[in-house]
């Protein structure tokens, strides 16, 4: 048996022995397969920014032809769920307990006013708690406000025409369904948690319960036991956004406009960045639990909160800005959301791409070394 | 004392000591918090700063450099570009180096001299759905003030056009700045006193399960009950003080009012704190290992955050959806939290949370003295 | 294979394999004064010699063994390995050697034959090579029939001849073993040196063993004894014989009186070195070559006869470990034993309702039986425990002994059969009947975080003692067990023998009892294991029952009662000197009792008691 076999079956053991592991636990298992399918399911029901079905409260102080005209116009919306109320009061009540969002107030006059050729106030009082619902029920608002005025122009009543309007389009995503924005991010946070959680677990295991003192006496090279540790877990991140991606295209329709092997491409540089920096933390701390908590904040929560994600990176203060760009969750949001929606633009990806395998490198090597051949560092 | 009490106070005593004695669980106490809170504080907002918008002025007269002036105004838009062409849209918001583009017509005007209405477009980049509407609606707000104060010159001059004038009255109630980092941090604490207590508890029995220490427990005369409350009563006073810190530091730090009773903040806390402890105690009679009762955590953790309505309107998730979220506790301290932060709280309001959140937890609680007794005995 | 051809090993034998030359390792914990782990320590291995590293706990064993595997790099000197540097050719020395940790590395969630394929894989033998390689070691270690168990289901001294399997996959150049053999049962522990020895003969490699076990070491060609990182004495054992010829003498009680008693009044006296009973009398190590020395310290009338006896290496290394002290200061000396020897402590008046309940005797089994699954761990095991006994459950590895013992304590459902703990079902009784029990668990268990004290007061509380009493208790644990100098160290930190007497405090603050104690010596080093005989006798004469598993058949000499298992059944049941008679034959007059369990394990012996018919 020359060198070269005798390495190429020390790797084959040990990477045959990592499968059979991850086969016997199921919380890899759950990690790796349930996570994915739980998660998207979540965010792809539980999680939506779109306004619909917002219920409000309609108060007509004026009950004539002209405000029930543009009560009904509420009523039709699908973005609204209005219910009608008497009194003001009553309608304050029922933001308070957050029955309603909001407040559509037409005053008594408003008729008056409005065959007058004066200024007819409708009022609108929105729950400021959520603020970002607040701000979409105010532009809403105005959308149906606009359209009345419009229609009653066309039917060449007295109304007041706004003197610019708005004709908006919106890219890659005319509908403006949110789930189109999430699915894509959402792969990056599962390739995350298998790539840094689990991983930093099961090396950090290996540690605590004494596998690894008996492992590096053997003639296995600290590059060997890096590439046994990562490639299994690779395969497993892969299954993780194969998986994702296809509910994501079936069960909710996003649509996936660039080139699979672009995509295949940027996500294999991105788990590696994560596999890199499981390993490291594992190799770190050698101890499960302290090797979780790292993982969760180095990992998990920079891959929620600072990648874009759900949240815009863009508004954030420019310290946040700055840490963000260490954090490879980020590049790949990136170019996830741009491969998904808009296609191979290459100006945004080659730049993700570059950072990726950047960070990439950067990780798996600082793994390597403090992995190491000792006991002590 | 009664001998129970003595029991209790000294196991209670030796789970303080060991997790104070511990570097690492006293890291998992002080860090995370302290990290998640300046995360969540700072990157989880949905308000927009800063959104880069390009403009494409094909008419150049002194109308449409009146609008775009109050674009200039605005601090939430930031000016990145001068278009020539229309031509050069679709490469600008593909590579994302503007976020909006701004076309204002030829006729632009010319059809507000004319008294007719003119048409401004927007074209949003739609990767980011959610940035995309809120920054519609942005646009429209201002397009909006425009119209209204150009309203009256309107109605003056051209003749058959002028009519009653529509004028939207935006009253944003509790949180009049809308910001929706008010919305987010007033319900941290409840979010992270979860996070802490169900790590500390979910790793109790199971640290000692690894460590061999727990046949020493049983051994001793101690009484399973005793045993179950000595190991909630730790994790709970450190999820209850990590929560009053941070609502002391959302209002001292980020400036969010505290409008409602202190009380009634603590006892939402307390019966939050109950329903955790019950499933973390679950979870971990249940773990043979640290590692299990880690993942177990962090699985039960990740659904009910994102089903809480801590980030995301419950209304806008499907109606079976909804209805799972009853069985939320995190739905209910979010609910409660927001309530006492910024509507002025108390005991009496926050009714409809407390009620709940008790069943939930003498469910949980009951669920984990049987899975103890079950699993012990 | 890497290994060299057979003409070569030959021509090799006698050449150094490893060569450590004035090796100096410290270590600087957190928070605590730097440990001089090895100073100036020097020694070789040469081809076809297995030498013996021995030593008291923390004398620096593992340390040295894991700067010749290169896991740690030496502050200086250096560790020659088949004449490479273990720290600039750390990865050509791995090829070629072999290491057994302590702790060793078995994947739990992996099948015993899975763990073999994987270590075969690392270590490059061969396919063809493999099916006799794995039938051998199989049967060496007798897991055959458990090749498709799952290593975490095995008991640990299964675990232990697994992870020896795993590590001699492959015939090594050089072999380096850390305490091969803590857990393991006696029969297994021959099995398992037989084929070290075999391959040291077939295949010449060198052998060094760190080893607790001082018999075992009296095997080895050579023994090295380190001493708190230093090295004491060098040789081989017959010389280490030679020099304790003359201090050593047998006593053999008189007809009806207890070789415990003698033991007793032997231990700790001036002028004696250690005092150990060995098939039913008391072996006396002195310090100068004087018998009169033994008979002053025996009371009239205990001893039928004092004769010399044969030096073991035993004796040897109890003189030197006793020299090396003396010639110290004497600051951080464990307590003079003679003191504790017969102190006995004042008892808390017992409720009349305990005492009666108490005195059908200590613990009463009837048919008691185990079944996990398809599997029975238990059979049928009878057996009464009398007040102030000490009772042995001895057995081989897997034999029941910890299931047994889990149930007696209520910590494990029982199956069948009736068991019965100072006259109460523990599982039914309530808290309340726990409190006349102490406990020490396998690993002693303690918590690690706190320090001594925390340990000690936690117990003390949870067991109610009052504030004054436990201060009291306190203050004689701290004495008693010689805890005073680490009384604010954590536990975690202790070395093994510490933990030990800390684990062994703690289960005695309340003052139980009985005191169940599962293998309380394991992977203690002999000066430890005497001290805590020495304690578990005078307990035991002050009225404490004691119920202890072992496997080490020495100490079995200090039960009263034994009871032997094997396969979850009773093999056989009695006082040492009964057991002892199981296997006396013409040609073997004097058997000791690994003699005897060896015989009734092998069936050679009948076996005898109430329940054990195989």
């Amino acid at each position: 048996m020359n060198a070269f076999q005798r390495r190429a079956m020390r790797l084959t053991g040990f990477l045959r022995k990592e499968s059979r592991q991850i086969r016997r636990d199921p919380s890899s298992i759950a990690l790796a397969l349930v996570m994915p399918v739980v998660l998207l399911f979540l965010f792809g029901f539980g999680v939506s920014l779109d306004i619909k079905n917002v219920p409000i409260a309609i108060v007509l102080d004026d009950r004539g032809p002209d405000a029930r005209e543009l009560a009904a116009r509420f009523s039709l919306s699908s973005y609204f769920d209005p219910v009608s109320v008497h009194r003001l009061d009553e309608a304050r009540q029922l933001l308070d307990r957050g029955a309603v969002d909001g407040i559509v107030h037409v005053q008594a006059d408003f008729s008056v006013r409005l065959a007058r050729g004066a200024a007819a106030p409708v009022q609108v009082l929105v729950d400021g708690t959520d603020s970002n619902l607040a701000q979409l029920v105010q532009g809403y608002t105005l959308g149906v406000l606009n359209l009345w005025s419009q229609q009653r122009a066309a039917r060449g009543l007295p109304t007041h025409l706004p003197a610019v309007t708005i004709q908006q389009r919106i890219w890659f995503n005319d509908a403006v369904n949110s789930t189109y924005f999430l699915v894509p991010g959402l792969v990056a946070l599962v390739m995350t948690l298998i790539g840094v959680l689990l991983t930093a677990l099961v090396v950090a295991r290996e540690w605590e319960r004494g596998t690894m003192e008996a492992i590096l006496v053997t003639p296995l090279r600290p590059g060997e036991i890096m590439v046994g540790k990562l490639l299994p877990y690779f395969v497993l991140g892969m299954i993780g956004l194969g998986l994702s991606v296809a509910l994501g295209r079936v069960v909710f329709g996003v649509p996936f406009r660039g080139s699979p092997s672009v995509y295949l491409l940027l996500s294999t540089l991105f788990l590696l960045a994560s596999l890199g920096l499981g390993l490291f933390i594992s190799a770190a701390t050698r101890v499960q639990f302290v090797a979780a908590q790292i993982s969760i904040i180095t990992g998990f929560l920079p891959a929620f909160f600072l990648s874009g994600l759900l949240f815009d990176l863009e508004s954030t203060p420019w310290p946040i800005q700055a840490i963000s760009h260490v954090i490879p969750a980020r590049y790949f949001v990136s170019a996830s959301h741009t491969i998904f929606l808009a296609g191979d633009v290459w100006s945004i990806l080659q730049w993700d791409a570059l950072f990726l395998g950047v960070m990439a490198f950067v990780l798996i090597v600082l793994a390597k070394s403090r992995l190491g051949q000792r006991l002590e560092r | 004392m009664g001998p129970t009490l003595i029991r209790i106070t000294t196991l209670v005593v030796k789970e303080f000591l060991a997790i104070m004695k511990d570097p690492k669980s006293r890291i998992v106490v002080i860090g995370p918090p302290i990290i998640q809170f300046f995360v969540f504080g700072y990157a989880a907002t949905f308000d927009l700063n800063n959104v880069r918008y390009a403009v494409l002025d094909e008419d150049r007269s002194a109308e449409s450099r009146e609008l775009l002036s109050r674009f200039q105004a605005s601090p939430t838009f930031r000016l990145v570009g001068q278009l020539d062409s229309g031509r050069q849209i679709g490469d600008l918001i593909d590579r994302q180096g503007a976020r909006l583009v701004l076309r204002i017509p030829q006729t632009f005007s010319r059809d507000l001299q004319a008294g007719r209405p003119a048409q401004i477009q927007v074209i949003a980049d739609g990767r980011n759905s959610n940035v995309a509407s809120v920054a519609l609606g942005y646009a429209n707000a201002i397009v909006a003030r425009y119209n209204a104060e150009r309203g009256g010159a309107f109605s003056g001059s051209a003749a058959g056009a002028a009519g009653p004038a529509l004028q939207l009255v935006n009253r944003a109630w509790f949180n009049s700045n809308l910001q929706s980092r008010w919305f987010i941090i007033s319900a941290l604490g409840g979010l992270i006193a979860m996070i802490v207590v169900l790590l500390l508890s979910g790793l109790s029995v199971s640290r000692e399960r690894e460590f061999g220490t727990f046949d020493q427990l049983l051994v001793a005369p101690f009484r399973s009950g005793e045993i179950l409350v000595a190991k909630a009563l730790p994790p709970m006073a450190c999820g209850m003080l990590d929560a009053l810190l941070l609502a002391a530091a959302a209002v001292l730090w980020f400036g969010v009012p505290f409008r409602g009773s202190l009380p009634a903040l603590v006892v939402a806390l307390s019966v939050f704190i109950v329903c955790v402890v019950g499933v973390g105690l679950f979870i971990s009679s249940l773990s043979s290992t640290m590692q299990q009762s880690l993942l177990g955590s962090f699985i039960f953790i990740m659904p009910n955050v994102i089903l809480s309505g801590f980030t995301t309107p419950i209304e806008n998730m499907p109606r079976w959806l909804q209805l799972g979220t009853l069985i939320n506790p995190l739905r209910y301290i979010v609910t409660a939290c927001r309530n006492v932060f910024l509507q002025g709280g108390t005991l009496g309001t926050i009714w409809p949370q407390l009620w709940p959140m008790a069943a939930i937890a003498a469910v949980t609680l009951a669920a984990a003295t049987w899975l103890f007794r079950h699993r012990t005995a | 294979m890497s290994h060299s051809t057979d003409e070569s090993v030959s021509d090799r034998s006698g050449e150094p394999v490893l060569c450590i030359r004035r090796l100096h390792k410290r270590f600087a914990p957190k928070g605590g004064p730097p440990v001089e782990a090895l100073q100036d320590v020097s020694l070789d291995v040469r081809c076809g010699e297995v030498v013996g590293l021995v030593g008291p706990d923390g004398a620096g064993k593992t340390t040295l063994l894991r700067i010749a595997t290169g896991l740690l790099v030496p502050d200086s000197g250096t560790a020659t390995v088949l004449e490479l540097d273990s720290v600039r050719d750390t990865l050509q020395i791995r090829g070629r050697i072999a290491y057994m940790p302590q702790k060793f590395g078995l994947y739990e969630d992996l099948t015993v034959q899975e763990n073999l394929d994987l270590y075969a894989d690392l270590q490059g033998v061969e396919p063809a090579a493999r099916a006799s390689r794995y039938a051998r070691l199989l049967e060496m270690t007798q897991l055959e029939t458990c090749a498709d168990r799952l290593a975490g289901r095995l008991s640990g001294g299964m675990k232990q001849k697994l992870g020896l399997a795993c590590a001699l996959i492959k015939i090594p150049e050089l072999l380096l073993l850390d305490e091969p053999t803590v857990g393991v049962d006696p029969v297994s522990r021959r099995e398992l040196w037989r084929i070290v020895y075999q391959m040291v003969e077939q295949e010449a490699i060198g052998v060094l063993v760190a080893t607790a076990y001082l018999d075992e070491a009296e095997k080895c060609h050579r023994v090295v004894v380190l001493h708190e990182g230093r090295k004491l004495d060098e040789g081989a054992p017959t010389q280490f014989r030679e020099r304790v010829r003359g201090h050593t003498f047998v006593v053999q009680p008189r007809q009806g009186a207890r070789p415990r008693a003698i033991q007793g009044r032997l231990a700790g006296q001036p002028g004696i070195i250690d005092a150990t009973i060995r098939g039913g009398r008391v072996r006396v190590v002195t310090h100068e070559r004087d018998r009169a020395a033994v008979a002053r310290a025996i009371p009239a009338g205990l001893a039928a006869g004092i004769a010399a006896a044969e030096p073991t290496l035993e004796d040897a290394f109890m003189k030197l470990l006793a020299d090396a002290r003396s010639s110290r200061s004497h600051a951080d000396l464990p307590a003079a034993p003679a003191r504790m020897a017969f102190e006995t402590h004042p008892r808390q008046a017992e409720p009349e309702i305990e005492r009666g309940a108490a005195a059908g005797g200590a613990v009463h089994t009837r048919g008691l039986t185990k079944r996990f699954g398809d599997f029975t761990a238990v059979s049928e095991i009878s057996f009464d425990v009398q007040r102030g006994e000490i009772f042995g459950l001895l057995g081989p590895n897997g034999a029941g002994k910890s299931t047994t013992f889990r149930m007696l304590c209520g910590l494990s459902r029982v199956s069948g059969g009736e068991v019965r703990v100072a006259g109460r079902d523990l599982r039914r009784a309530g808290s309340f009947a726990r409190q006349r029990l102490g406990y020490m668990a396998q690993q002693f268990s303690l918590y690690g975080q706190l320090s001594v004290i925390e340990n000690l007061r936690f117990f003390g509380r949870a067991y109610g003692l009052t504030k004054a009493r436990l201060a009291e208790r306190i203050e004689w644990a701290l004495e008693e067990f010689d805890l005073r100098s680490h009384r604010d160290a954590t536990a975690g930190k202790l070395p093994g023998g510490y933990k030990q007497r800390l684990a062994m405090a703690a289960a005695m603050l309340h003052e139980p009892d009985i005191l169940f104690l599962d293998e309380p010596t394991s992977g203690v080093d002999p000066l430890a294991r005497r001290d805590f005989w020495r304690r578990i006798n005078s307990f035991a004469e002050s009225g404490v029952t004691v119920v202890v598993t072992t496997h080490f058949m020495e100490e079995a000499e200090y039960c009263d009662r034994m009871l032997i298992m094997s396969q979850g059944r009773e093999l056989a049941t009695g006082t040492p000197g009964e057991i002892r008679a199981l296997a006396r034959t013409a040609s073997h007059p004097d058997p000791t009792i690994e003699d005897a369990f060896i015989a009734l394990a092998e069936g050679a012996a009948q076996p005898r008691g109430t329940g054990g018919s195989p």
